[in-house]
């Protein structure tokens, strides 16, 4: 098949790109950051997705598949840039899968949709509404980018669209908005809460979107690997030392002793858990994972060891 | 092995049915060690603290889905407490009973770490729905916090059953476990109720005992378990219907309160507890 795959420079763009191409499809990438070592196979566009030149990649190459990573997760830009690439750049990849006779579009979307609080149950089910804007406004345009493709399913009835809402990824390239968290040799958690984190190894979340694609899966489908683990047990797991600090403490001591910086809606993201139940996706697509959790913490550990 | 754990009840805990993880976590979070410390401390409430007549463990389920509902008898959650104790000190292999606990315990530090760590989670329809499906024991109190709230003199009173413990249980097709809890009210004999101190503390309430604190008397409490009861249907029948259930159940659960008040007030000897296992 013939597959376009925007962010395909990305860590997880790379490794489904490299699936992909194993496997025999002709691959095409989108991606305004450049490939340098990009595999021979991989017809590479260095555009940026909502300008012109994006549409004509669409029309001239005709994919088949279309995937779309193309979504900013990490917090570092500011949020009217993140909610252009985000909503603005799944609008565009909708519409020009559209016009160029696209038949299946993937959204790649994150388990973080759901967000956390106090009273969120634990294995969120795909049709629970969206919590993330209340207590992190800064996560509202990777939710609209969620919606907005959810109503390509009954605005576009003859394009397959499949959503995926991934957990958190884990393993030895330590990208990710978890890995990034846990990068330094301490990591500080909230005192007296110790949430549930639910990851897979990044390989798995690479499968799995492959999977997606051979098995055109229509609909919205959480997609988890191994068992979430305590934040606690993750810590000691990767090798780094917990820093526990009263509520008050912790916002001003963000960003400051080489401890991660946050936004302050993050902090009910590690006082409260986010875990889906992925039963539907394992279903359609027979999907297991390779690596436990076990596994992945371990990676990560060699890969990024604690100073 | 730390300090606060009793080698027996950890080597209990080993043998409690659940999917643990190789860091001893199961896919809820609850966690080995946390189970163990908190048995600890409910081994010492339950074999040695309270007197506890126990009648009727037979009827827990030893395997699968399983929602034990019975009365709060005043105070604060020492009726839930001696439940979760007796699946796991009465019954072989062990079971830790899973209560859905009040929204308020999670947002605050420590407690929503242990409510958690030990499978006490907010009681959430989807929650419990997922629980049952993966073949847990729920403990559930249909009366929620009107019914901790009791004061002294309505100790061994019934007030109002919700009915979504019915319908899910029918809708997941699970046997209902009713039990009757006595004594409550007299380990925690509450006056009044500061539900303006509550609201400051950002709890529903706070219990007003004689001497203040909500701290229990070393009394004699009596647990009274009751044959299982199964429902059939789908759990969307209409309200008269399930009403009729919720009415069974909670009949049923005043005679099992009665029986446990005969044997409490001398009628009838339970079995001793602090047997040789756990002196």
């Amino acid at each position: 098949m013939r597959i376009l795959v925007t962010g395909v420079t990305g860590r997880l763009g790379q490794l489904v790109a490299r699936r992909l191409l194993e496997s025999g499809h002709e691959l095409i990438g989108i991606d305004r950051r450049p490939w340098d070592d990009a595999p021979a196979g991989i017809e590479m566009h260095s555009v940026d997705l909502r300008k012109r030149a994006a549409e004509d990649v669409f029309r001239k190459s005709h994919p088949q598949v279309v995937v779309h990573m193309a979504t900013v997760t990490h917090l570092i830009e500011r949020s009217e840039e993140r909610y252009r690439i985000n909503l603005g750049g799944t609008r565009v990849v909708f519409e020009n899968a559209r016009a160029c006779g696209a038949e299946h579009v993937i959204f790649v979307g994150r388990h973080t949709y759901y967000g956390a609080a106090a009273d969120s149950p634990l294995y969120h089910k795909e049709e629970e509404p969206p919590m993330a804007m209340t207590a992190f406004p800064e996560l509202a345009d990777l939710v609209a980018a969620d919606l907005y493709a959810c109503t390509a399913l009954w605005r576009y009835p003859e394009l397959c669209t499949t959503v995926l809402r991934m957990v958190y990824t884990l393993g030895p390239t330590g990208q990710g908005t978890l890995a990034t968290f846990i990068r330094g040799p301490h990591v500080p958690t909230v005192l007296g809460f110790d949430p549930l984190f639910h990851f897979m190894h990044e390989e798995d979340v690479a499968a799995a979107i492959c999977l997606s694609i051979e098995r055109r899966i229509r609909g919205v489908y959480n997609v988890s690997g191994p068992q979430p683990v305590p934040l606690s047990v993750l810590i000691r797991a990767t090798g780094r030392t917990q820093v526990p600090l009263p509520e008050l403490l912790f916002r001003a001591a963000l960003g400051r002793f080489g401890l991660p910086r946050l936004p302050p809606g993050a902090l009910t993201h590690i006082k409260f858990p986010i875990v889906v139940d992925s039963a539907a996706f394992r279903a359609a697509t027979g999907f297991q994972h390779q690596i436990d959790e076990a596994g992945a913490m371990g990676e990560y550990r060699d890969a990024f060891p604690a100073l | 092995m730390s300090l606060l754990i009793d080698p027996a009840i950890a080597a209990r805990v080993d043998r409690v049915e659940l999917p643990f993880n190789r860091f001893g976590v199961d896919p809820y979070g609850v966690s080995k060690k946390h189970v163990a410390q908190f048995m600890t401390l409910l081994h010492y409430l339950y074999h040695h603290y309270f007197t506890v007549g126990l009648v009727g463990i037979e009827h827990v389920p030893a395997r699968g889905r399983g929602m034990l509902v019975g009365n709060h008898s005043g105070g604060v959650a020492v009726d839930g407490a001696m439940v979760l104790a007796s699946c796991f000190f009465d019954r072989d292999p062990p079971r830790l009973g899973q209560a859905m606990a009040e929204k308020f315990i999670a947002r605050f530090p420590f407690a929503s770490l242990w409510s958690n760590r030990t499978g006490q989670f907010t009681g959430l329809p989807e929650q419990a729905a997922h629980l049952l499906d993966d073949e847990r024991l729920l403990v559930v109190f249909p009366e929620g916090a009107r019914g901790t709230a009791k004061l002294y003199s309505d100790r061994n009173s019934l007030v109002h059953f919700g009915s979504g413990f019915v319908r899910l249980a029918m809708k997941t097709q699970t046997p209902i476990i009713p039990f009757g809890f006595v004594g409550g009210g007299e380990a925690v004999p509450t006056i009044a109720n500061a539900y303006g101190l509550g609201k400051l503390l950002g709890v529903p309430y706070v219990p007003i005992t004689p001497w203040l604190a909500p701290v229990p008397l070393p009394v004699r409490v009596e647990l009274t378990y009751g044959e299982p009861m199964m429902f059939s249907g789908t759990g969307n029948e209409e309200d008269e219907v399930i009403n009729g259930y919720v009415d069974q159940v909670k009949q049923r659960i005043g005679e099992l309160m009665k029986e446990g008040q005969r044997r409490k007030s001398g009628e009838a000897l339970a079995r001793p507890r602090g047997t040789e296992e756990w002196a």
